[in-house]
């Protein structure tokens, strides 16, 4: 059905993602096409993959922006994004079949490819483009959490996380239970005031980014000294001497 | 947003349908319309072969379209669905009116009159369902207000009775109807040009309130460009959402569609209206077809205009 759950979530799984740490590397992007290429959703179906105009379905991508101060300050924050599991999913509420649900047990937003008709709605209603139609299979598909793998018992515990949590080499991803306050992935948020995207479209979502830190100020930019005068040794005092002259 | 063939003929053939099917029952329940068989025969069919032709042409788009049935089901959250039933739903009065009609029930029966007036509520109805599918949509700043829902009435209005207008001179026994079927065609190109007027403002000179910093959270650090994509061909959500081939022709296109959709078939209805019904059946068939034309353009417009707001993350400023 497509009709959100009536009640509040008790467990909300999701994603926490640490822009400050996040280096940009696709690693997320690449094991989360590994592993769901045989997941609940397999096929992520390429087209052309070594052609000239190669395309294909992933449910994870990694934007990079350049943010400048009015100062004219600026830096690269590169920005993963992948599907957030929102609260108010307007991507289930607009499905005609009742193929896209969000669970009540833990929050996660699929859908059922044996019900799919591929109309597309769902996409447009996601203000993220967090669902990419697949040509082939012609119906939509989207980031699972990875549901075949945070509850297969068959792995190791330590495995029991996304894809895309368990090869950031990094760590700048984090999973857990949003919908607890008391657990890991809730305190961090809290304490590093973790937030929304694009929260003027009410969609609540689940997932939280954690920005960047903020760069330590430097009033003078003087930057780094290369020679620290007073305790400099004899060579590079008189170094120091002969080219500051 | 992608503007797909079958979904611009869906939504122009069958506003023209329903609104055909409209403007026949109204009039024919205000007794401005007599039950000749002939207009019964041709303004049902011809209602039902708009209709049904964008219906089917709408489930080409589909990746299962032997799954389509399922979408009549989730009618309580997606106006997709309720779209769906109410086309469906439709069929049935309409169907019976245009069946007693021909067959020539006494239609001022309070049976009739019933099915009848049931039959134009659910055609407006359908129509409505179909805009609200837009009208629904919060990423798509174009189309989130209540401006989509009245300019897809008010064209289903317009291209119905441009159609009536040719239909009313196919027999000198409904001569006497159309003058009052010219003037709620005029109206009805009057209304949707102000009204189409709106949505171009709405779309060339307003946007949503997303931007690039909102879409980030990284506004609060500063001014937030897209330095580099997630990759380097465009994937679907930028062919689907992100379409803005010939946008820069909008501006064309825009008065294509005025001189095409409003200009033409006004003057010729208005000139057909003073002319004998030979002439006035060729001025008022090309009034149809530059309509259509003009409807066509408009809604390739429609999608092609508007824009999405996941594209706040490919580079696009707002939205």
């Amino acid at each position: 059905m497509t009709a959100l759950p009536a009640r509040e979530l008790a467990t909300k799984l999701g994603l926490v993602i640490d822009l400050d740490i996040c280096v940009g590397c696709h690693a997320c992007a690449v094991n989360c096409k590994e592993w769901n290429a045989g997941g609940h959703s397999a096929p992520l179906t390429d087209s052309d993959p070594y052609g000239a105009d190669p395309s294909g379905v992933w449910f994870n991508r990694i934007h990079t922006f350049e943010v400048e101060t009015e100062a004219g300050d600026s830096r690269t924050v590169h920005f993963p994004k992948s599907c957030l599991h929102c609260d108010d999913a307007p991507c289930v509420t607009v499905c005609p079949t009742g193929a896209s649900y969000k669970r009540v047990e833990d929050g996660i937003v699929l859908v059922n490819a044996d019900t799919c008709i591929g109309c597309k709605l769902c996409s447009w209603a996601c203000p993220y483009g967090a669902r990419e139609y697949d040509e082939d299979a012609g119906v939509m598909k989207k980031c699972t959490l990875c549901i075949d793998k945070i509850y297969n018992e068959t792995l190791p515990v330590e495995s029991r996380v996304p894809a895309c949590v368990s090869t950031c080499p990094a760590g700048a991803r984090s999973f857990g239970d949003l919908g607890d306050p008391n657990s890991d992935v809730s305190k961090i948020v809290a304490a590093r005031g973790g937030y929304d995207l694009m929260p003027e479209q009410g969609c609540k979502p689940v997932n939280k980014y954690l920005p960047p830190r903020p760069r330590k100020h430097d009033p003078d930019g003087e930057g780094l000294s290369p020679v620290e005068a007073d305790q400099a040794g004899l060579l590079a005092r008189w170094v120091d001497r002969l080219f500051t002259r | 947003m992608h503007p797909a063939k079958s979904v611009i003929f869906f939504t122009t053939a069958s506003g023209a349908g329903y609104g055909l099917g409209f403007w026949l029952i109204l009039l024919s329940l205000t007794g401005l319309a007599p039950q000749t068989p002939l207009l019964g025969w041709a303004g049902f069919s011809l209602a039902f072969v708009l209709v049904t032709a964008g219906l089917l042409a709408s489930t080409f788009h589909l990746g299962h379209p032997e799954r389509a049935w399922r979408a009549l089901s989730q009618w309580r959250t997606s106006w997709l669905s309720r779209e769906g039933v109410a086309a469906v739903a439709t069929y049935i009065p309409v169907g019976l009116y245009g069946a007693g009609w021909v067959f020539g029930a006494d239609l001022s029966q309070p049976f009739w009159q019933t099915v009848g007036g049931l039959g134009a509520a659910l055609c407006v109805i359908t129509v409505f369902c179909t805009a609200m599918i837009y009208a629904s949509l919060k990423p798509v700043h174009a189309w989130r207000s209540a401006v989509t829902p009245a300019a897809y009435l008010a064209l289903a209005w317009a291209t119905g009775a441009v159609v009536l207008t040719v239909l009313v001179r196919l027999d000198a026994g409904l001569a006497d109807m159309r003058a009052a079927v010219d003037t709620i065609a005029l109206f009805g190109i009057a209304l949707s040009t102000v009204i189409k007027r709106v949505h171009w403002f709405r779309v060339t000179k307003t946007h949503g309130t997303g931007s690039a910093e909102s879409a980030t959270g990284l506004g609060d650090l500063g001014k937030v460009t897209l330095l580099e994509a997630p990759h380097t061909e465009a994937n679907y959500l930028l062919k689907e959402m992100g379409f803005s081939i010939a946008r820069q022709h909008a501006a064309a296109l825009w008065r294509a569609a005025f001189i095409a959709g409003v200009i033409l078939p006004f003057a010729l209805i208005a000139v057909a209206g003073a002319m004998p019904s030979s002439l006035g059946l060729v001025l008022t068939a090309l009034a149809a077809l530059s309509a259509a034309i003009g409807v066509v353009v408009e809604r390739w417009l429609f999608f092609a205009q508007a824009k999405h707001s996941v594209t706040l993350y490919y580079g696009a400023d707002r939205a």
